[in-house]
C-alpha cells in the first residue's frame, strides 16, 4: 500500500526539483491498525519489538513481523508503560490502585509487583540502569525507589511538583532533582549506581520549574516559573556558572531544550521568542522571534492546502469499494506562499493563566543543524530554524493546530500530526502530506519515530499503525 | 502770436516776478526767427498788436519804457546793457544786445525749468514708489505682529498643555508608585501567604507521611518471584566513606574529561583561527608589499611600512614557535600586527577608493563626452554611408530598370553586343601587338645570338690559327722526335677539347664576373628561355660579352694563352681573374 500523496510548490523550481528526488525515492507503507488504549505504545529502546497496552493487557510484537511475542495481563487498567534501558523489563503503572507491575521479557514468568499502598502514586519510571524504579507519591510526599536486585526500598523526601523536576544524565549516572524545602529551592544530585546523595545545594530560583543534564551531562540547565525569566546552569558539583535572564516583570520561560551536542540552549519564552545561550559564555548568540508578517526572503511558507476529492460517478462504485476512507478524507497538499506571507495568529485571553502564547515546544534536529519550534498563538504553524545560518529557513502552516512534531532520530527529517488522518513529513528538499490509507478514520493524535528512524508509530485514539518510511536515498 | 501774453496771464505760483518775467521772454522766443531777419521791426511787432491789447510801450511813454526796462534790466542783472535814451528813437545795438541777453537767460531758464520739471516728476514718483513700499511694510508688520500674536497663543496653549501633561504625568507617576506598592505588597503578603501555606503544607505532609509510616502500612509492599542481577552484572556495594570518595573522584573525573574536551575543541578553534590570522596576515603582507615597489610615492611610508613588515615577519615566526604554547604577549604582538596591517590595508583600500572613484568620475565624464561626440560622429557617418548606399542601390536599380527595359529592342542589343566585340578586338589588338613586340625584341636577340656565334667562330678561326703558329713554333724549338710524337697525340686531343672548351669556359667562368648582370639582362625577354631553353645558358653568357667584350676578349685571350697547356692552370687563372 503506497499512498503518495503530496508535494511542495510550483513557484520553488529549486524546491520542486528536489522534492521530485524525494518523493520518487522514497515511499511510504502502512502496517494494518491494532487497538491500543490510553495512547500507550512504546518501542523498545533497542528498537526490536512493540509494546502496547489495551486496557489491561500489556502485548508485545516482534516490530518487523508484528508477531505477538508475548501477551501480559495486569491487574487494571494500565495508566502507564514503560520499557527499561535494556528491553529486558516493562513497567506498567496503575495510578488509579497505586500498583506498579514488571514485566521481563526473557521469563514470561517471572513477575514484580510493587504496591504503593495508601499514599498513593503519580508517577512511575525507571531509573536508568533498569534495575530500579522511581515511583512519586500522591502530593509530591516522597519518591520511592525500589530495587530489583535487591529488595531494597529507599525514600527520597521533599521533591518539586513542578515542570520537570527530575532528569537523569544520558550516560545514566546521574539524577538531580528539584526538592522544595523550607520555602526554599534545593537541587540534589544522586548517583544512580547506589544512589547516593552526590551534592545538595540551594538553586537561586523563586519558584523552580524544571531542571534539564545537559546531553553531556556535565552542565545542569534550571529554570524559575513563568513570573520571572531566569536561567540557571549549575555545573555537575554544584558551582553555578551562569545565570541569564533576558527580561523582567512580564511571563518568562516557556519550554527549554539542549542541542544533542551540548553546544546550545534554546529557551522558548512567553514573549514569543526563542534565545539560544551559547556553552561558552552562556551568553545569547541570537534570538528568534515569530512575527506574524514572514519578510525573511530566504525563508520558504508551506501553506497546506486541502482539496477535496472531485468524484465521478462512474468511478465512485469501484473506488466506494476500494478505498472509501479517501473518498470521505480530504487530499491536501503543500504550496509555497508568496513573502510577505501572513501566519495565522490567535489572540490569547488575556485574563485567564497559562495564556496561549509563546513558545511552547523546542526541538533540536538530530544533527543539530535545525531547531523546530511551535509558538502557542500561532497553533498551525511549525518554524524550522537554520543552526548554521541562525536564520529562519521554513515554515509550515497546516489546516489545523499542530498536535505533536518528533524529529526522526537518524536524520534531519521531522514528522508533525495535527489530529486528522495525515501524517507530513518535513526536510530540508520540502515536505509532503500523507493520507493514513485505513479503514474508517485514522485521527493521528501523536507520533513517534523508531530508533533507526525507518518507520513511525502513528497513534489515534484508540489504534495505532506503523508508517515505514524509506529512507530517503543517500548521495 | 495770440498766445503770447498767456504766461504772464497765468503766472505759476511757485514762480517769483524774475522768473515770470523771464518767462514773458520766453513766450516770445516763437519770435526769435524774425528777430534775426527783421530787427529793424521790432518795434513794429508791438505795433500790430497794441492796436488789439492796451500795449506795453506808446509812442508816448518810451522813455518811461525805457527806464523801466532798465530798471528791470538792472533788476535782472544785465547791468552791461543799459537803453540810453538819449533821443527819441532807440539805438538797435543795445537793444539787440539786450534782446540777446534776455533770450539765453530766458533759455537757460528754460532749460533750468526742465529739468527742474523732470526731477518734480522723478520725485513724485519717488514719493510713490516710496509711499507704495510704505503701504507694504505697513501691511507686512501688521501681518508679522499678527503672526506673532498667534504664535504666542499657540505657544501659550502649547504651555498649558505641558502644563496639564505634565500634572498628568505626576499623577500617573503617583498612580504607579501607589500601584508598584500596593503590587509590592501584595506580592509580600502572597509570598507571606504561599509560604504560610506551603509550611502548612509540607507540616501535613509531614505528618501524612508519618501517619502512613507508623501504621505499618500493610499493602505498601514489593513482590518479586526472584531478584534480577544489576544491568553491570556486578553486585551491589555497601556505602562506605570508600564509595563516597570513589563517587566524588568519578564526578571530577567526568568533569575533567568534559573540561578537557571542551579545551581541546577550544585549542582545535583557537589554532584554526590563528592560522586563519596567519594566512591573512601573510595576504596581507603579500598584498601590502607589491604597492610598496610600484608605488614609490610615499617613501616614509614604504620605509615604514618595511620596517612594519619586517618586525612582523619576526613576529609572525615568534608567534609560529609559541602557537602551541599560546603565549599570550605572541599572541598580543599577533594581533597588533594584524591590526596594524589591517589599518594599512583599510587605508590604502581608501586611498585606492577615492583614486578610483575619481578617477572614473572623470572618466566617466570624458566617456560621455567622447562618447556623445563619437557616437554623433558616428552617426554621421552611418547616415552618410545609409545615404550613399540609397544611392547606389538607387542607381542600380535605375540601371537594372534601364538594363530590362533595352533589351527589349534588339537593336540596342546588337549594338551592345557590338560594343563588346569590338573592346574584345581592341584588347585582342593590343595583345597582338605586344606579342610582335616581344617577337621582334626575340629576333632582335636571336641575330644578336647569331652575330656572336659567327664572332665567335672568328674567333676560333684565329684561336686555331695562333694555336698552330704556337705549335709550328713549339715542334719547331723541340729537337727530339719522341717528345714530338706526344705534343701529336695531344693535339687531337686538346683540340678537340679546346672545340668543347670554350663552352665549358665560358658557361663556368663567366657567372662569377657577371651573375648580377645577366639577370637583369636576362629579365627582359619573357619568351626567349622557353623557346630556347637548351640554350638559354649559353645565350646568356654570349648576351654579356658585349658589353664587356673587350675585357673578355683580353682575358680570353691572356687566359687562352695560358690554359692551352693544362687545365689545372686554367682553373688557377680563373680563380686569379675572378676577382678583376
Amino acid at each position: 500500500m503506497s499512498y503518495l500523496t503530496k508535494t511542495s510548490s510550483d513557484q520553488s523550481l529549486r524546491y520542486s526539483k528536489r522534492f521530485a528526488v524525494y518523493s520518487s525515492s522514497s515511499t511510504m507503507n502502512f502496517s494494518e491498525v491494532f487497538k491500543q488504549s490510553n495512547q500507550l505504545c512504546k518501542v523498545s529502546p533497542d528498537g526490536k519489538y512493540l509494546a502496547t497496552c489495551v486496557q489491561y493487557r500489556l502485548v508485545v510484537r516482534d516490530f518487523n513481523t508484528l508477531q505477538i511475542v508475548h501477551l501480559y495481563t495486569c491487574l487494571d487498567q494500565v495508566m502507564h508503560m514503560e520499557w527499561s534501558s535494556d528491553s529486558l523489563f516493562i513497567l506498567c503503572a496503575m495510578y488509579k490502585r497505586g500498583l506498579v507491575q514488571v514485566w521481563s521479557l526473557e521469563q514470561p514468568d517471572w513477575h514484580c509487583k510493587i504496591d504503593e499502598g495508601s499514599i498513593g502514586l503519580v508517577s512511575s519510571r525507571w531509573s536508568p540502569d533498569g534495575r530500579h524504579i522511581l515511583n512519586t507519591t500522591e502530593f509530591n510526599l516522597r519518591v520511592t525507589v525500589w530495587s530489583l536486585c535487591t529488595k531494597s526500598v529507599s525514600y527520597i523526601k521533599y521533591p518539586k511538583a513542578c515542570q520537570k523536576g527530575l532528569d537523569f544524565t544520558a550516560d545514566g549516572r546521574y539524577m538531580a532533582l528539584a526538592e522544595r524545602r523550607e520555602c526554599k529551592d534545593y537541587i540534589s544530585v544522586f548517583v544512580c549506581d547506589d544512589w547516593h546523595l552526590l551534592r545538595h545545594f540551594e538553586s537561586e530560583t523563586q519558584d523552580l520549574a524544571g531542571l534539564e543534564w545537559s546531553p553531556n551531562g556535565c552542565v545542569l540547565a534550571v529554570w524559575d516559573n513563568c513570573l520571572e525569566y531566569k536561567v540557571l546552569l549549575y555545573s555537575l558539583d554544584g558551582r553555578l556558572l551562569s545565570s541569564y535572564s533576558a527580561y523582567e516583570w512580564s511571563l518568562g520561560i516557556k519550554s527549554v531544550a539542549w542541542s544533542s551536542s551540548s553546544q546550545f540552549l534554546a529557551v522558548g519564552s512567553y514573549d514569543e521568542k526563542v534565545r539560544i545561550l551559547n556553552h561558552i559564555t552562556w551568553k545569547k548568540i541570537t534570538e528568534f522571534e515569530h512575527p506574524a508578517t514572514i519578510m525573511n526572503t530566504k525563508a520558504v511558507v508551506f501553506k497546506e492546502v486541502e482539496k477535496r476529492p472531485v468524484v465521478g460517478s462512474e468511478d465512485l462504485s469501484i473506488h466506494q469499494l476500494t478505498m472509501d476512507n479517501l473518498l470521505f478524507s480530504t487530499q491536501s497538499k503543500y504550496e509555497i506562499k508568496q513573502l510577505p506571507a501572513q501566519v495565522p495568529v490567535i489572540k490569547p485571553d488575556a485574563d485567564r493563566a497559562n495564556p496561549k502564547i509563546g513558545i511552547s515546544a523546542l526541538a533540536f534536529s538530530s544533527d543539530n543543524r535545525y531547531l523546530a519550534t511551535k509558538n502557542d498563538n500561532m497553533p498551525q504553524s511549525l518554524w524550522v530554524w537554520d543552526m548554521q545560518r541562525l536564520s529562519l529557513l521554513a515554515i509550515l502552516e497546516q489546516t489545523a493546530p499542530m498536535r505533536c512534531f518528533v524529529w526522526d532520530p537518524r536524520r534531519p527529517r521531522l514528522a508533525l500530526c495535527t489530529g486528522n488522518n495525515k501524517v507530513y513529513l518535513w526536510s530540508p528538499a520540502g515536505c509532503v502530506s500523507v493520507n493514513v490509507p485505513v479503514e474508517g478514520s485514522f485521527q493521528v493524535q501523536s507520533l513517534f519515530w523508531h530508533c533507526s528512524g525507518s518507520s513511525l508509530v502513528l497513534l489515534s485514539k484508540e489504534h495505532i499503525c506503523l508508517c515505514y518510511v524509506e529512507a530517503e536515498e543517500e548521495k | 502770436m495770440g498766445d503770447w501774453w498767456t504766461p504772464t496771464m497765468m503766472p505759476d505760483p511757485s514762480l517769483d516776478t524774475k522768473e515770470l518775467s523771464s518767462i514773458s521772454g520766453i513766450s516770445m522766443s516763437p519770435s526769435r526767427q524774425n528777430v534775426h531777419h527783421s530787427l529793424h521791426s521790432t518795434m513794429a511787432l508791438p505795433k500790430n498788436s497794441y492796436s488789439v491789447l492796451s500795449a506795453f510801450c506808446t509812442e508816448e511813454n518810451i522813455s518811461q519804457c525805457i527806464a523801466y526796462i532798465n530798471q528791470e534790466v538792472c533788476s535782472l542783472g544785465l547791468t552791461g546793457v543799459s537803453l540810453e535814451s538819449k533821443s527819441s528813437n532807440l539805438s538797435a545795438v543795445p537793444v539787440l544786445n539786450l534782446l540777446y541777453e534776455v533770450l539765453q537767460l530766458q533759455r537757460r531758464a528754460q532749460r533750468a525749468l526742465n529739468d527742474l520739471e523732470t526731477q518734480q516728476m522723478k520725485n513724485g514718483s519717488d514719493l510713490e514708489h516710496l509711499q507704495h513700499s510704505n503701504c507694504r511694510l505697513k501691511d507686512q508688520l501688521e501681518h508679522t505682529r499678527r503672526e506673532n500674536s498667534g504664535l504666542h497663543e499657540g505657544e501659550r496653549q502649547l504651555q498649558l498643555k505641558i502644563k496639564t501633561l505634565q500634572n498628568c504625568l505626576k499623577s500617573e507617576k503617583e498612580e504607579v508608585q501607589k500601584l508598584q506598592s500596593i503590587i509590592s505588597s501584595r506580592a509580600t503578603q502572597y509570598n507571606h501567604d504561599t509560604k504560610r501555606k506551603e509550611r502548612e503544607c509540607t507540616k501535613l505532609k509531614e505528618r501524612l507521611n508519618q501517619l502512613l509510616m507508623d501504621k505499618r502500612d500493610k499493602k505498601l509492599s514489593i513482590e518479586i518471584s526472584n531478584y534480577v542481577g544489576r544491568s553491570d552484572g556486578k553486585r551491589g556495594l555497601w556505602k562506605t566513606g570508600k564509595m563516597e570518595a570513589r563517587h566524588e573522584g568519578e564526578m571530577y573525573k567526568a568533569l575533567l574529561s568534559d573540561h578537557e574536551t571542551r579545551q581541546r575543541s577550544l585549542m582545535l578553534e583557537n589554532s584554526e583561527l590563528k592560522k586563519v590570522l596567519q594566512h591573512m596576515k601573510k595576504d596581507m603582507i603579500a598584498i601590502l608589499s607589491p604597492k610598496k615597489h610600484c608605488v614609490k610615492t610615499e617613501p616614509a611610508d614604504d620605509s615604514l611600512e618595511q620596517a612594519g613588515s619586517e618586525g612582523e615577519e619576526e613576529v609572525g615566526d615568534c608567534s609560529r614557535e609559541t602557537l602551541e604554547q599560546s603565549c599570550e604577549q605572541a599572541r598580543e604582538q599577533l594581533t597588533n600586527s594584524i591590526r596594524l596591517q589591517w589599518r594599512k590595508l583599510k587605508s590604502h583600500m581608501e586611498r585606492l577608493d577615492s583614486q578610483a572613484s575619481l578617477v572614473a568620475c572623470q572618466e566617466r565624464e570624458a566617456e560621455e563626452m567622447m562618447a556623445r561626440k563619437e557616437h554623433e560622429e558616428e552617426m554621421q557617418r552611418m547616415r552618410m554611408e545609409l545615404q550613399q548606399c540609397k544611392e547606389f542601390i538607387h542607381m542600380q536599380q535605375q540601371l537594372l530598370q534601364q538594363q530590362l527595359s533595352s533589351p527589349c529592342d534588339e537593336e540596342t542589343a546588337a549594338l551592345l553586343n557590338d560594343c563588346y566585340t569590338l573592346e574584345e578586338k581592341e584588347r585582342l589588338k593590343e595583345e597582338w601587338r605586344l606579342f610582335n613586340e616581344q617577337k621582334r625584341n626575340f629576333e632582335r636577340e636571336r641575330k644578336n645570338f647569331t652575330e656572336a656565334a659567327i664572332r665567335l667562330g672568328h674567333e676560333r678561326k684565329s684561336f686555331e690559327e695562333d694555336r698552330a703558329a704556337w705549335l709550328k713554333t713549339q715542334f719547331l724549338n723541340m729537337t727530339p722526335f719522341v717528345d714530338r710524337k706526344r705534343p701529336a697525340l695531344s693535339e687531337p686531343h686538346s683540340a678537340l677539347s679546346v672545340s668543347i672548351e670554350p663552352e665549358a669556359k665560358l658557361q663556368s667562368t663567366p657567372p662569377l664576373v657577371t651573375k648580377s648582370q645577366s639577370y637583369t639582362v636576362f629579365s627582359t625577354p619573357k619568351a626567349a628561355p622557353v623557346k630556347m631553353p637548351s640554350t638559354a645558358d649559353l645565350y646568356r653568357t654570349l648576351h654579356l660579352i658585349p658589353e664587356s667584350r673587350s675585357r673578355g676578349e683580353m682575358l680570353t685571350k691572356s687566359r687562352l694563352r695560358n690554359c692551352s697547356t693544362d687545365c689545372s692552370v686554367i682553373s688557377l687563372v680563373r680563380d686569379e681573374n675572378s676577382p678583376i
